[in-house]
């Protein structure tokens, strides 16, 4: 074959084997990449860290469940399917509220609750002006706004 | 196509592309920024701080758009010997690289309200992150040899082996939880029903417009560049060799 065939072979040959590669280490990492686990996730005890070792919770503050003991504040985190419940001291994000996504930092002790160190707030991708989300609101008669 | 590796051909052609970027890069950005900053609404739950994102995803999407160009190019080098396109890397990789760093300050500043943190090592940042890397080592590896065809080689086969990372950043929102969200335009399910209202949309695409057209350019100033810097470069090879 001319050696411009050749290296049009080569070229395919080396980007598919580095596809393989890249795959096979991130299907390998997964545990690692994975951002947070969610309740189903905790539900179902796969894939868990250890009991003692801190990791991350996402999910969405369950609708009339926050509520406020002192400096504590406690929530329940579900993700339509399962749920579990939070206990955080400290300042809560801007975005934070019921119905919205949050990641929590900590650890699940022995009552089954999760005490988080830290809390983040995770946005939907859904961007519109106040005016239409009001709309909505009044359309569907509670929050549209599931992220 | 490969008629316009003919340098005068490519000469007329990039004036004329060169000056049309110019004005729309003028109009686009000029009508951007102001439906950005103060026409477009606020959102519902971010209020003002929503305006980033004017900045932030067209900056996101250019970065990207550039390094599948600089891929072509380097095949385009590689497989057919193409000199332009190895100047064409060297040109682009720059602006690719400003964009993406602009893509992650801005990011970073929208985080910290929104989210309450300026950094996590999820798959999405950490995977643009690797993207601004990428960029960087094509700029050095471009400058490793003495031999500028040497260099623009090496050059393309790191590009090549790099545009792995493009599907990787694409999908890394759907392939694993993040704390970064989803695709609100441009993941098969949102094509037909887009999760951003139409007011905050046509900015958005307006912005987009803008920075494409400034990418444009820049780069055939910076094309031009390369191709009168090798012009210089063979002149004084000619010179010392006789």
């Amino acid at each position: 074959m001319t050696r411009k065939q050749q290296r049009i072979y080569s070229i395919i040959l080396i980007v598919f084997g580095i596809g393989i590669a890249t795959t096979l280490s991130l299907m390998a990492m997964e545990e690692n990449i994975t951002y947070f686990y969610t309740p189903s996730d905790i539900f179902e005890d796969e894939n868990l860290p250890p009991q003692d070792k801190a990791f991350r919770l996402g999910g969405l503050v369950a609708e009339g469940s926050l509520s406020r003991n002192g400096a504590i504040i406690t929530f329940i985190v579900t993700d339509n399917a399962h749920q579990l419940s939070v206990a955080y001291e400290g300042i809560t994000p801007d975005l934070f509220r019921e119905g919205q996504g949050i990641i929590a930092t900590g650890n699940l002790n022995p009552e089954g609750v999760f005490v988080a160190d830290s809390l983040l707030a995770k946005h939907d991708e859904n961007y519109m002006p106040p005016e239409v989300a009001k709309a909505l609101e009044e359309v569907h008669g509670s929050d549209k706004t599931a992220p | 196509m490969f008629g316009y590796a003919n340098p005068k051909r490519y000469q007329q052609l990039s004036r004329i592309i060169l000056a049309l970027a110019l004005v729309f890069a003028v109009i686009f950005l000029g009508e951007g920024l102001y439906l950005a900053l103060i026409a477009s609404p606020p959102d519902y739950q971010q209020s003002e701080t929503v305006r980033i994102m004017y900045i932030h995803v067209p900056a996101a999407w250019l970065s990207m758009f550039i390094y599948a160009s600089m891929a072509v190019a380097a095949l385009t080098l590689i497989i057919w010997k193409h000199t332009l396109a190895g100047f064409y890397i060297r040109a682009a990789a720059p602006i690719g690289a400003a964009f993406t760093a602009i893509c992650l300050i801005t990011g970073s500043l929208w985080g910290q309200p929104t989210w309450g943190t300026w950094w996590v090592w999820d798959a999405r940042l950490t995977s643009v992150l690797i993207l601004f890397f990428l960029y960087l080592g094509v700029m050095a590896l471009g400058n490793a040899y003495d031999n500028p065809d040497k260099s623009q080689q090496a050059s393309a086969w790191l590009v090549l082996i790099g545009s792995i990372n493009l599907p990787i950043i694409k999908f890394s929102v759907e392939w694993w939880n993040t704390l970064h969200q989803p695709a609100s335009l441009t993941s098969l399910s949102r094509m037909a029903n887009p999760g951003i209202h139409p007011d905050m949309l046509v900015p958005l695409l307006v912005m987009a417009g803008g920075f494409l057209c400034l990418f444009v350019v820049l780069a055939i100033l910076r094309l031009n560049n390369e191709i009168l810097s090798r012009k210089i470069h063979v002149m004084r090879l000619r010179t010392i060799h006789g």
